[in-house]
């Protein structure tokens, strides 16, 4: 072990966190719910194109479901109503290259494919399966991955619909087709879980250390690099312990390199720009993909679905989520399967307190209220909060008095204050030059640190707002002029 | 665009029917520390050296203090009210106005004359520049800069004699009121070295009764020591840098040091440091957020400002102290000195 903590020096803070509800309570599986609603689009990318296998039959309603903003092909409706599947069928394919395949979460009957509320998105279209209660869970056999090649691999991690499971979704398969030319020499886990309250990388760590080793491999494997850092909080030292058990315990003959980094517990460690500043020093061009600084970020739990996908072939068809909060009956770490509904898993965890407040999906810091709980969780949720009105601080924001605490707090030396007063003074529009459209990623360090509580990250989200529309209506009057 | 949710999706369960949830943008997690926090904690390191005065000059400090508030918070309510905005007495940053205002002027003046203080530092200053974090000036200080211009007699000899030792400066003798004495800086700048030490008896005692507080002057200038007490706390909080404070006494001190003395490099940079307003100067006003850099770079430079003025005040101005129209002056630089020392971006950092 490291004597010295890595860190990122620029900005952060210490949310309390709050980790002591979930992180000593192991991993439960929820049995199945009445119905699951999968939402086509889960990934950043396109959304899925929908079929079910042996079944195809264009339904006259596509238009009405999806409106025009899904014409031009991409979207095939492909899904007959009171089609059975059994889970792990793959029912939506990507239309294009940036995109991740859906699979069935759930053995069942499909419902239908219907506007679903998002915790994020509004309502988003999402096919809707009612379980079968007598169907069998699949069983898998797992295989040795070192027969494949790296294309093998990669095909293996497309073909489980693999997205980034720290938040932000991106396809994996598509972060490891690395250009050639790009010169990769270090892989990082991202196991730092900065988030307060949610513990199911931390649990996962703990009880899947193995599968996350072997999954580093499969990645340096496919990457063709041979060194790998897992950065973990100083906070878990089980999970610290279960790593460098389970590193001690592998084959050391296949020249790969892994090692876990403890870093400094501070917010947002775990966003991608900080821990490779932790952990190697680099700092990520803006603009750039984080491959240009030699580096590949995943996070732990990712690899770990990565290595049943390659070795088990299974897909990714539940997740371990952190239910928590002082509001909830009973906090706990459960895996579900995806689309699995909010209401269902409050109804299994003996329901909610009287003095619930706010319901979060995600983390605090960078989580969504939802007014209702009729919500289907994605491949993307790490965890429901359940937050009392004692956790809950609802005081209306004053003006700025510039103390400067959110200068100090901005991990990216963003100026979060002067962008609020812009945006107040109906001028967001001029703020491009601060830097928010490419360095802001919304970690909330600002908001969190304000003593005046006032929104900065949604002021932020403003001025980006204002910035685009003062662009499309510059954009449309040179065209008139042009036309003119 | 389908907008009712079909048949199909219909609840599987209650839920939790009857909870009327919040709503609001992330993050949902915000640090305890408020502005009313922060404010009423500058104002509880304001009072020992309320304390202090009442002690050494008798209660006609503690009656200027409470008039300069109750009329500073009585101003802001007022004319909130009347300009139809949301009364935010409550956040404290009046009080500490009120308070700062009555330690800047002398403890011998009528009681009109705070009053007039605050309507000029709050209204005139603050709430019309648009309220808290609009103001370009400190409103203590412009209510101060007001008040000498326009009453300069009262404000410049109404001091109170310490109790412990009055007549240590009744040598001032004729032509000044009975109960009024000379401040230190003022018999330092017009009778010169050898005057004060005639009366302190020696260096040593100077220091020693600047440091503690024995001497004529305004509430908030006497006692160094409970200044650096209360500043040095506030910085443990973390609610001010010391980036103003040390720059503005450091530079004071070595800019004294050159030119303040007979020859070069003969200044006493300890006296400069000790007298005057500089110790509230440099924790409690030049550190005003809202007239004040945020950056920490910005800071330095605004507080070398300072102290440079103050010593060329002090030594070819006017007036014997020059820590006020130091800070006056250097306020309105303040948006100049955030414009041109900028945070570090992360995409601009290291390995670039």
């Amino acid at each position: 072990m490291s004597t010295q903590l890595a860190t990122f020096p620029k900005g952060g803070v210490h949310p309390p966190e709050n980790k002591d509800l979930t992180n000593g309570l192991a991993i439960e599986t929820m049995p199945y719910p009445t119905m699951v609603s999968l939402f086509l689009k889960q990934h950043v990318g396109a959304p899925c194109q929908v079929s079910v296998p042996h079944r195809v039959k264009p339904s006259p309603d596509d238009a009405a479901l999806f409106g025009g903003g899904y014409a031009g092909g991409l979207f095939r409706l492909l899904v007959e109503r009171k089609d059975r599947v059994r889970e792990g069928d793959r029912i939506g394919e990507i239309g294009t290259r940036l995109g991740a395949v859906l699979h069935a979460s759930v053995s069942g009957t499909v419902l239908g494919v219907d506007n679903v509320l998002h915790y994020q998105l509004g309502k988003a279209p999402a096919i809707v399966i009612r379980t079968d209660p007598e169907a069998v869970a699949p069983t898998y056999t797992p295989v040795d991955w070192r027969s494949f090649s790296r294309g093998q691999l990669r095909e293996r991690i497309a073909a489980a619909g693999i997205v980034g499971l720290g938040g932000a979704g991106f396809p994996t398969d598509v972060k490891l087709n690395v250009k050639p030319g790009v010169k990769l020499d270090t892989l990082i886990l991202n196991g730092a879980e900065c988030e307060p309250y949610i513990t199911c990388d931390h649990r996962v760590m703990v009880e899947n250390a193995p599968e996350i080793v072997e999954g580093a491999k499969i990645l340096l494997k496919v990457l063709g690099i041979s060194y790998c850092a897992i950065g973990v909080e100083s906070n878990k030292p089980d999970a610290i312990a279960a790593l460098n058990d389970a590193i001690a315990a592998t084959n050391h003959d296949d020249g790969f390199k892994i090692e876990v980094r403890p870093l400094m517990v501070k917010y947002p460690q775990g966003s991608a720009d900080q821990i490779m500043q932790s952990i190697t020093g680099r700092v990520r061009p803006s603009g750039q993909r984080s491959s240009s600084i030699g580096i590949i970020v995943q996070n732990v739990y990712t690899t770990k679905t990565i290595y049943d996908a390659v070795a088990l072939g299974k897909p990714l068809t539940e997740r371990v989520i952190t239910v928590t909060g002082r509001s909830i009956a009973r906090p706990a770490n459960i895996r579900v399967p995806i689309g699995t509904h909010i209401s269902e898993i409050v109804e299994y965890l003996g329901g909610v307190k009287d003095d619930l407040c706010k319901v979060v999906v995600g983390g605090p810091m960078m989580g969504y209220a939802v007014s209702d709980l009729d919500i289907p969780i994605t491949k993307t949720t790490p965890g429901i909060l359940f937050l009392s009105h004692d956790e809950v601080d609802a005081r209306a924001h004053g003006p700025c008095i510039r103390c400067g605490f959110c200068l100090d707090a901005c991990p990216m030396g963003l100026e979060p204050n002067v962008i609020g007063i812009y945006v107040e003074a109906g001028r967001g529009a001029e703020t491009e030059s601060f830097g928010l459209l490419d360095d802001c990623f919304e970690c909330g360090s600002c908001a969190y640190a304000c003593p005046a509580k006032r929104p900065l990250v949604q002021f932020i989200r403003l001025a980006r707002l204002e910035i685009d529309q003062a662009k499309k209506l510059k954009e449309a009057r040179e065209q008139k002029r042009k036309a003119g | 665009m389908a907008t009712k949710l079909s048949p199909i999706l219909q609840p599987p369960c209650e839920g939790v029917v009857g909870h009327h949830l919040l709503v609001s943008v992330s993050p949902h997690l915000k640090t305890g520390t408020t502005v009313e926090r922060i404010m009423w904690t500058v104002v509880a390191c304001l009072v020992p050296p309320l304390i202090l005065s009442v002690v050494v000059f008798g209660f006609q400090t503690l009656i200027i203090t409470a008039v300069s508030v109750a009329s500073c918070v009585a101003t802001e309510a007022i004319a909130q009210k009347l300009l139809g905005r949301p009364v935010t007495v409550k956040d404290g940053s009046a009080v500490i106005t009120g308070v700062l205002l009555a330690y800047v002027i002398p403890p011998g003046v009528p009681l009109w004359m705070p009053i007039l203080g605050a309507v000029m530092a709050i209204f005139v200053t603050k709430t019309i520049m648009g309220g808290l974090g609009f103001n370009i000036f400190n409103p203590a200080l412009i209510g101060r800069a007001f008040l000498v211009a326009t009453y300069p007699v009262a404000m410049t000899t109404a001091w109170l004699t310490p109790i412990r030792d009055g007549s240590i400066f009744t040598y001032m003798g004729s032509g000044v009121d009975a109960v009024s004495s000379a401040t230190p800086l003022y018999v330092l700048k017009h009778y010169g070295m050898a005057a004060m030490l005639e009366q302190f008896g020696s260096r040593t005692s100077v220091y020693t009764d600047f440091f503690l507080g024995l001497r004529p002057g305004c509430i908030g200038e006497t006692s160094a020591l409970l200044l650096l007490a209360g500043g040095l706390y506030l910085i443990y909080k973390g609610y001010i840098h010391w980036h103003i404070p040390v720059s503005v006494i450091g530079s004071t001190a070595v800019l004294t040091w050159i030119f303040g003395g007979e020859t070069l490099f003969a200044g006493d940079p300890l006296l400069a440091v000790l007298s005057g307003g500089l110790m509230l100067g440099a924790f409690f006003m030049a550190t005003d957020y809202v007239t004040s850099p945020t950056q920490r770079s910005g800071q330095v430079v605004f507080g070398i400002g300072v102290g440079a003025l103050t010593v060329l005040i002090r030594l070819k101005g006017g007036y014997p102290e020059g820590v006020c129209y130091a800070i006056l002056l250097m306020n309105p630089l303040t948006p100049a000195l955030d414009q041109w020392f900028k945070p570090k971006r992360f995409s601009r950092g290291a390995n670039q």
